[in-house]
């Protein structure tokens, strides 16, 4: 069950072309599960900004000087997130979370492969130290479009049996994108889970190209939400459930992350015409 | 400075001022006046986490239909100013599953629920009551009648009058007579009273004032429309001064029927304001994005509010800012203070309101 908390900004620091934003936030640290995510509600007091914004959980800490505490990483796109960017120490912030569902883990120890693109590795960190603990391997693989847009590259570098790192420019490890080398390397390590997050496209190319090598693939969805907690409908996309029926499902609440071979990728942004409760001519 | 009132289980928690939160839609007895507003709180479950259900007034549903609706596509949503569009498409899952899965936990809860409804056809809503007539748990019905008729080129049937009046008695004919029936109206007519009339003349208990207001954000990066669906409805504090001057005019033409209030309400002052218009009630709807637990944050504001006022019972402030200026305001909350006095403690007769309406 998620909380809602005042928390208490310890500080923000630049990462590159990122921020990351270290909160108290008392009762979340604890729940916390790689792949969840909290809302943060921006602007302050008579902020014409009434939406919470949503952020993968990076990093927590259950205990120390200043009790529980919680990172999060963000690229400052707009209005709100540039308020985050300002924040001071001790200022002080609404948080809900944890949300959504987190990762699945593999209950055997198993290779897993992390694929995520750009800042989408800022809960892959969280999720590669509990598949350690839990004897899996783990292999890394960071892209991006340029050099100075991956996140975690030395963290990664620490925690993976190995680190693929891909650019599109070529600034930065191979030339090319992820999907370019994933391949070999489940072919390679024999991987029994590809775990992702970043961009639609990617995930969608990365859980097609598991799906070919005999992988299963985690794949945590970014999706625009305005509630996060399942009441507002806008975060929706088509989902295929056990009984083979395709419906619109909330990312916040039965995603982020979901089975990549259950997500009709191609039909993100549209209601294809055999969902659940589709209409012939469109609603 | 503020009247004080005094603290005690009235108004529920240690620290809630003592004041009589009741009010009443029809023969319905509500102990708060603020309800959750559809489509902004689900089916009630997401909300649990937040905030104990039962302490409000009701929890109003995500307008159902009769068939599972898988909704539009996405983007569904643009934030704008102080507010936000939406472009659902009604998604939901059909009348027979939520009567099956959804209202059981309400009642087992012991939350009370307002069902919303929400059809394609007169008929549709017809089917739709058919259905909750028989269900016990539901505390009133909301005919959200913001809805495209199929029949008639799409023409929403909130934006004609004999069309709205139409849903509603078929509806209101249907629906036991001692269980509330509430048409909720959409801003965007020429005349809303003359809608309020038409709806109450077929039988509607009460009236929700007001849906969402029709919009538009166009991407300036694509160069295309914000939402899949074009156009979207405009909700959040944006539309509250609109919101407050439906009520204020409706209230005015039709005194005695009980108006809820909605539009942009997320603290017990904006809900004070929707109040002191006529509303008997308020819904808090798009703040819940903000602060899922606005709905109970906004009935313990609003006590406050009322508590400095110098106001003993909710009801008095019904309407209040429809009186002259020139009447006292002690005569008016004069039993309240006196219900207080007989209660024994807290109470300050001494200084009813004095200054207590600077806010």
């Amino acid at each position: 069950m998620p909380v809602q908390v005042r928390g208490e900004v310890l500080g923000v620091r630049r990462a590159g072309q990122y921020h990351v934003l270290t909160l108290t936030a008392p009762g979340i640290p604890e729940l916390t599960r790689p792949g969840h995510f909290v809302g943060i509600s921006v602007g302050g007091e008579g902020t014409g900004m009434i939406l919470r914004r949503s952020f993968s959980i990076h990093k927590v800490a259950d205990r120390g000087p200043y009790g529980g505490t919680l990172d999060i990483a963000f690229a400052v796109h707009g209005k709100g997130t540039a308020w985050m960017a300002g924040l001071d120490r001790h200022d002080s912030v609404d948080i809900v979370g944890p949300l959504g569902r987190p990762f699945a883990l593999p209950r055997e120890p198993v290779g897993c492969v992390l694929v995520a693109g750009g800042y989408g590795s800022a809960p892959m960190f969280m999720l590669a130290e509990q598949l350690r603990e839990r004897g899996c391997r783990v292999d890394f693989v960071l892209g991006a479009s340029t050099e100075d847009k991956l996140f975690g590259v030395l963290d990664a570098k620490r925690m993976a049996s190995t680190l693929t790192v891909t650019t599109e420019d070529g600034s930065l490890g191979e030339k090319g994108r992820v999907t370019d080398v994933l391949p070999e390397i489940i072919e390679r390590l024999g991987s029994s889970v590809v775990y992702a997050c970043g961009p639609m496209g990617m995930l969608a190319a990365v859980a097609d190209t598991a799906a070919a090598h005999g992988a299963y693939s985690q794949c945590a969805v970014e999706e625009a939400m305005a509630c996060g907690i399942g009441v507002c409908m806008t975060c929706v996309l088509p989902v295929i459930g056990d009984d083979g029926v395709t419906r619109m499902l909330r990312s916040c609440i039965d995603g982020p992350v979901f089975r990549g071979d259950r997500v009709r990728w191609a039909d993100v942004g549209t209601v294809p015409a055999d969902t659940w409760g589709a209409p012939a001519g469109g609603h | 400075m503020t009247a004080v009132i005094g603290y005690g289980p009235v108004g529920g928690e240690p620290g809630e001022p003592r004041i009589d939160m009741k009010t009443w839609i029809g023969d319905w007895v509500l102990p708060s006046p603020v309800m959750t507003a559809s489509g902004c709180s689900a089916n009630g479950k997401e909300l649990d986490a937040f905030f104990d259900l039962t302490r409000i007034g009701a929890v109003v549903t995500k307008s159902v239909m009769l068939a599972p609706r898988s909704g539009r596509a996405t983007p569904r949503m643009a934030e704008t100013p102080s507010g936000m569009l939406n472009s659902i498409g009604l998604q939901g899952p059909g009348i027979e599953s939520f009567v099956e899965n959804d209202l059981p936990w309400l009642r087992e809860r012991g939350v009370r629920a307002v069902v919303s409804i929400a059809g394609g056809s007169v008929e549709e809503y017809g089917k739709l009551a058919q259905v909750l007539r028989y269900c016990e748990e539901i505390s009133a019905v909301e005919v959200n009648i913001s809805c495209p008729n199929v029949a008639d080129r799409g023409q929403v049937f909130a934006c004609d009058a004999k069309l709205a009046a139409d849903v509603v008695s078929n509806v209101r004919r249907i629906i036991p007579s001692e269980i509330p029936v509430i048409a909720k109206l959409s801003p965007d007519v020429t005349d809303i009273v003359g809608i309020a009339y038409s709806v109450v003349k077929a039988g509607a208990t009460a009236l929700s004032l007001i849906n969402t207001t029709l919009g538009m954000v166009i991407d300036t990066e694509t160069l295309r429309p914000a939402l899949a669906g074009v156009t979207g409805g405009l909700s959040g504090p944006a539309i509250r001064p609109i919101a407050v001057r439906c009520v204020w005019q409706v209230h005015e033409a039709l005194p005695d029927i009980p108006i809820i209030g909605i539009g942009g309400i997320g603290s017990g002052l904006d809900a004070l304001q929707f109040i002191l218009a006529g509303a008997s009630a308020v819904q808090v709807g798009t703040m819940t994005f903000n602060d899922p637990s606005a709905p109970q944050r906004v009935h313990i504001e609003l006590a406050r509010a009322l508590a400095e006022r110098g106001f003993g019972r909710f009801t008095d402030a019904i309407g209040y800012a429809h009186r002259p200026h020139e009447e006292p305001l002690s005569d008016f909350v004069a039993d309240a203070w006196a219900e207080d006095d007989r209660a024994g403690e807290g109470a300050d007769p001494a200084r009813p309101l004095s200054s207590g309406a600077a806010g």
